[in-house]
């Protein structure tokens, strides 16, 4: 009888190879420090829980103290890959506040067209090549670098430093473009289609880089909108949005562009969209060179933007402007503002409360990494380890933005 | 954007439970803001997102008013997609008194509301995953509170007798200094013969209510 041979039978408990892993806080694949609890269910992926905040210095706090001229560098340090788009998203705030978004000057405002774009083309350049490198290529990374290198000298050539630039304040731009930057992004810009399409020739169709992302970290539109998805990540799941596009600042309006939009929302599609991006940047810097006039830089009052250095020797007033507003600062009057730039990783958006005073009374950063990496469990649930770590590549993940 | 932000306040008012919106207003006529009523907080974000069409969470602010009977102001910052809109949502509360957390609402809300809470000790109801987010394991306090020190309480070092990171009271070889700048005389009532001074200025300041 079956009931007798059952019983005879002691009850086997099935071990299920399940373990916790610890992936990081210092880990290449990881993207900076990143603590990510992997339970695993044999070779599967059940549970991920990223722990975050290694990084965390305290941004938001620090400006509290700052005036709003002394806290714009800190911008520069939350997403250190992509700087002035962080800045812009503060001076956006700042002026919106001020209620000088319309003076700004119109060359001020191509600049930073031009600059964000230049931005973004750095962005995509790391996140690809070490994404690449994530899946084991290293060809794009060792080319990569180099391109990426051309556009850190550029933003020496305005802000005087590779990455900490501070360059976009409130009211314009810190200086004007030296003699002849135009022509030389203009020259690089001819130059860099041919090594987009190397990039490709390298990845797009390689065997082994789409067995890595096709079908991997699948998020649906619907998903995404829930999980506070933006930028490439959100489009690669289908959705046209861009606020370049839908609510366009500075001179966003008048630049001719497109908007690739994934179709899957796998690994694959978020690199697709980015390599679409970069052309689609190079688009929009075309633009901005051929539609650029000379002219003023930033805000012709003094109260908000510092006087030339020729007239302070001359006038006393000039002098007087400079002192104060670099001890004192300007003050903001009451209100608050949740102003949104399209930083190459999303939305980047700053809640800034002013008080009346010459600081911030609050300061909120909403970085787009932010929201991504939260959804790292239900990208990575079910995947094998190794794709966790090509989600994470996909998701365009700076520590700087995300733990603030 | 500007053109019937009225509109859409009212229209939005309309589809909210009756009674969960305090009151609406435009910030410099661009920027819709409501306040609601804390324990309506869910039903409403419901009705805003199947009802009003903003589909996407992007953010959650606290914001910290020491002077105010209820002190913590916690901000939600929705988008619409569909129809190109941004909304503000404003609920005040304290340090004891929950937030009905939206977690159900939109999945992205956990780590903000786990933030909040980091950050200000707002407490969210409803939230089963209200660990410290960006601090230090082990760490004590709220930091974004206008109550605690920029310098914090403890920092921490390597002592290499014990061959351990250690935790110490923070230790300034210089006071901190928080400078004032803003002209003692500029802030109180104008001076006769210098009302040059206030013309100037982009708004004449006035007694800020928490000086930190």
């Amino acid at each position: 009888m079956s009931l007798s041979t059952h019983q005879d039978e002691p009850t086997r408990t099935v071990e299920v190879d399940s373990h916790t892993l610890n992936f990081g806080p210092q880990h290449p694949a990881a993207h900076g420090v990143l603590r990510l609890i992997l339970e695993m269910k044999g070779e599967l992926v059940e549970r991920a829980d990223p722990h975050i905040g290694l990084l965390h210095r305290g941004t938001e706090k620090l400006i509290e103290y700052k005036t709003y001229l002394q806290a714009l560098p800190y911008m520069d340090r939350l997403d250190y890959v992509s700087p002035m788009a962080m800045e812009h998203g503060f001076a956006l705030a700042t002026e919106r506040l001020l209620g000088i978004e319309a003076d700004v000057p119109l060359r001020a405002k191509y600049i930073r067209v031009l600059f964000s774009e230049l931005t973004r083309l750095l962005n995509h350049l790391l996140n690809i090549t070490t994404y690449a490198l994530d899946c084991g290529a290293i060809t794009p990374a060792l080319w990569g670098f180099e391109q990426r290198e051309h556009l850190l000298e550029f933003y020496e050539a305005v802000g005087g430093s590779h990455y900490h630039v501070n360059y976009f304040r409130p009211g314009g731009v810190a200086k004007d473009l030296p003699a002849g930057l135009e022509d030389r992004i203009g020259a690089w810009a001819r130059g860099f289609p041919k090594f987009i399409d190397d990039l490709e020739g390298l990845l797009t169709n390689n065997r082994i880089f789409k067995q890595r992302t096709v079908d991997v970290g699948i998020m649906s539109a619907e998903q995404a909108m829930e999980w506070g998805f933006s930028g490439p990540c959100l489009r690669a799941s289908g959705v046209p949005w861009d606020l370049r596009k839908s609510q366009p600042y500075e001179v966003y309006d008048r630049m001719e562009f497109d908007i690739p939009v994934g179709r899957q929302g796998d690994c694959y599609d978020r690199y697709l969209v980015r390599m679409q991006e970069m052309r689609q940047s190079l688009r929009i810097i075309d633009q901005c060179l051929a539609q650029m006039r000379p002219g003023p830089i930033k805000l012709q009052d003094n109260k908000i933007t510092p006087p030339k250095r020729s007239e302070m020797k001359r006038s006393m007033e000039a002098l007087i402007h400079h002192f104060k507003l670099y001890t004192e600062g300007y003050h903001v009057p009451e209100g608050a503002t949740y102003t949104v730039v399209e930083a190459p990783k999303g939305e980047f958006g700053v809640y800034m409360v002013a008080d009346g005073s010459n600081r911030p009374y609050r300061c909120k950063i909403r970085a787009p990494g932010y929201a991504h990496l939260q959804a790292m469990e239900v990208l990575s649930k079910g995947h094998m380890l190794a794709d966790a770590v090509a989600i994470i590549g996909s998701l365009d993940i700076v520590f700087g933005e995300i733990d603030r | 954007m500007a053109e019937n932000l009225e509109d859409l306040g009212a229209a939005i008012v309309a589809a909210l439970p009756a009674g969960a919106v305090e009151s609406t207003s435009a910030q410099r006529g661009a920027e819709l803001v409501l306040q609601v009523q804390r324990d309506s907080l869910v039903q409403t974000m419901l009705a805003l997102r199947d009802a009003c069409g903003f589909e996407q969470l992007m953010d959650i602010a606290g914001v910290d008013w020491p002077n105010r009977p209820l002190r913590f102001e916690v901000v939600y910052n929705l988008l619409s997609l569909s129809r190109n809109r941004r909304v503000t949502v404003i609920t005040a509360t304290n340090d004891v008194l929950p937030v009905p957390s939206i977690c159900g609402v939109w999945p992205v809300a956990t780590w903000y509301e786990r933030e909040a809470w980091d950050m200000y000790g707002i407490v969210f109801s409803g939230q089963s995953d209200l660990r410290r987010l960006l601090t230090d394991y082990g760490f004590e306090g709220h930091p974004l509170r206008k109550d605690f020190p920029l310098t914090g309480h403890v920092e921490v070092r390597y002592d290499e007798e014990r061959k351990a990171v250690v935790y110490e009271p923070v230790k300034l070889t210089q006071d901190f200094r928080s400078f004032d700048f803003e002209s003692p005389w500029e802030a109180m009532t104008t001076l006769p013969g210098d009302e040059k001074v206030h013309l100037n200025r982009i708004e004449a300041p006035k007694p800020t209510e928490a000086k930190p």
